[in-house]
């Protein structure tokens, strides 16, 4: 395939706008990035629309816009998991998350752990918090890469060795570099760019590509029936219904755990901003769901079959499909566009991820069991020098390790991440589960999700449970959570019982309807400005 | 926004309505046909669109309802 000169003019182009505005960043809304609250939560200011774009451009990543299409292009209807797995977070968000908030902003915990800490009184359940947050993270960011090396592709800039991704490195370089000198307000500021892109792409894409291939009942005329539903029960098993739910539900109660969107959550000015949110984040659910689409237009398309795009199926494999569609219907100029967007998209939530990962070893390892005497300025370095491993790790694992290594671990991490909802989650409501009986069913929650992945090979997270013949098939992050929950309710009492210590709670009920004071920014300027 | 309220508020029965988005997704049945179409789109796919208008609605509803 020949370098499309035109499509990677404008992708350089928007690259260099964004890395301009990635460094003014850090002078919008001032404040003394020497602070590890300002320059990993920008000072929690961020109003009801930024927060908007900043957890839009957070959650919905390049990985999604890529890795969605290309399981409904290849699996269908399964695929299509991600809309009501969207949909489910944000009621869930609404409820829940305004509490964290108010507790956080009380007692300036930066991170679910810190919260963790201040409620159980227990290092070690905060550490195991922590470590989970930092594991299922740093694969995620890796996969963001992978986005970006699909997209830089597809405009036909290949080489072999490190030239080929000399690309890679330096978009990651300019992300590194504004990432540290900006902390949260540069991909906050960027995410406003990246989320306007990929909302006009896919707009033009929903219309263009069906008026090319002849409207939407042709698209779906396209699909083998066998695909566009799910396979029902029978009378072994479930069929694909146990999977599809469990998916849904289970990647919504785990997304806001993740520290990148605990990073979100905390940096807004006020419960009323999350409240907000949830009511008006589904605009981006909407917008997954067309994304979703894309892979089915792929098909219909038959972008797999273009000789043009053969290379680079055998690649990246259906992870091809979007690239190769956008490439087939799309005019340079606006594929040039369209990449940028997802290549943008790649770098927001890597930012944020960073970031989140940073905090949480800064706060939660180092100054909790390192160098506990640490002052404010050398806790921000630290965090920001920590902000750099972080993706130099990432760089060196999708340039050295086989991709399918970040895919395998970031499937784990989803089961990883989900174990510690009765930690924060129940938290948030009771105090009654013991620290101890917590830190064992994470244990037991981490250590049974892990076997199912292992029974599969790591390469599903389908675990097919099987009662009396009957087969059912569902998300192992779910069984393993219910293991998770049962042991820490059954443990608690026994534990408080035999009388081992529970540690000391610093919070109190009225910390978790603290609304905070709105700050003199806040009033004083508009959303944006 | 009221002022420095810090009494803690009960919970409010408005949260029920946030369950319908749960029950609407997570209950395959309802949903995985693909008659009726809308528009040669198979009901497995409108129906899911029309819950995150649905899921968005209820959520703002409540936003509403309890925001004091």
């Amino acid at each position: 395939m020949a370098i499309d000169w035109v499509a990677l003019s404008v992708f350089i182009g928007l690259f260099g706008f964004i890395t301009i505005l990635g460094f003014v960043a850090g002078r919008w809304r001032r404040g003394d990035l020497d602070l590890l609250h300002e320059w990993g939560l920008a000072g929690g200011r961020f109003g009801t629309v930024v927060t908007w774009f900043l957890l839009g451009g957070d959650l919905y990543t390049a990985y999604t816009f890529i890795a969605v299409p290309a399981l409904v292009f290849g699996q269908g209807a399964i695929g299509f998991f991600g809309v009501p797995y969207t949909i489910l977070i944000y009621p869930f968000v609404f409820v829940v998350f305004p509490r964290l908030w108010s507790v956080a902003r009380r007692h300036g915990y930066i991170t679910a752990a810190d919260f963790v800490r201040g409620r159980f009184g227990n290092r070690w359940l905060a550490l195991a918090i922590a470590v989970t947050g930092l594991v299922a993270t740093m694969p995620y960011i890796a996969l963001q890469l992978v986005g970006l090396q699909v997209v830089i592709a597809a405009m036909g800039v290949e080489g072999t060795g490190l030239v080929g991704d000399l690309p890679l490195i330096i978009a990651f370089v300019i992300l590194a570099a504004f990432t540290y000198t900006s902390g949260l307000r540069a991909p906050a500021m960027i995410a406003v760019v990246k989320d306007v892109l990929i909302w006009v792409v896919v707009i033009a894409a929903v219309v263009l590509i069906p008026a090319q291939l002849g409207g939407y009942a042709k698209i779906f005329a396209a699909i083998p029936e066998s695909k566009l539903i799910l396979a029902p029960p029978d009378g072994n098993s479930l069929g694909g219904y146990s999977g599809y739910a469990s998916l849904a539900l289970a990647s919504a109660l785990a997304l806001f755990l993740y520290p990148h969107s605990v990073t979100g959550v905390l940096s807004s000015s006020g419960r009323h901003v999350i409240r907000r949110n949830a009511a008006m984040l589904p605009a981006y659910s909407f917008l997954l769901g067309m994304i979703a689409l894309l892979g089915y237009m792929a098909v219909a398309a038959g972008v797999d079959h273009n000789p043009e795009f053969a290379a680079g199926f055998s690649h990246y494999k259906a992870n091809f499909a979007v690239p190769a569609l956008f490439r087939q219907s799309f005019p340079s100029w606006f594929v040039g566009i369209a990449f940028a967007a997802i290549g943008i998209g790649a770098l927001v939530p890597a930012a944020i991820m960073s970031i989140a990962a940073a905090n949480l070893w800064t706060r939660n390892i180092y100054r909790e069991f390192i160098h506990s005497a640490c002052s404010l300025k050398q806790e921000a370095h630290m965090a920001k020098l920590v902000s750099l491993v972080v993706k130099v790790g990432a760089l060196f694992f999708i340039i050295f390790l086989p991709q399918e290594y970040a895919i395998q671990l970031q499937l784990l991490g989803g089961i990883w991440m989900l174990q510690i909802l009765p930690a924060v989650v129940f938290g948030l409501y009771t105090r009654r589960l013991h620290p101890w009986a917590l830190l064992i069913g994470w244990a037991i929650g981490i250590g049974s999700g892990t076997w199912m992945a292992a029974t599969l090979d790591f390469k599903s997270s389908m675990y097919p449970l099987v009662i009396h013949g009957f087969t059912i098939k569902a998300y192992a992050a779910l069984y393993a959570l219910s293991l998770n929950i049962a042991v820490s309710a059954i443990l608690s009492p026994v534990l408080t019982l035999l009388r081992v210590p529970s540690g000391q709670d610093e919070t109190v009920e009225a910390d978790y309807h603290e609304r905070g004071m709105p700050l003199p920014e806040e009033i004083a300027s508009a959303p944006l400005a | 926004m009221s002022g420095p309220d810090r009494k803690p508020r009960r919970r409010s029965w408005w949260n029920l309505l946030l369950l319908v988005p749960f029950i609407g997704t997570l209950w395959v049945p309802f949903y995985n046909t693909l008659a009726p179409e809308w528009h040669g789109i198979p009901f497995f796919y409108w129906y899911q669109f029309l819950m995150i208008l649905i899921g968005a609605l209820l959520t703002a509803i409540v936003y509403f309802a309890t925001d004091r």
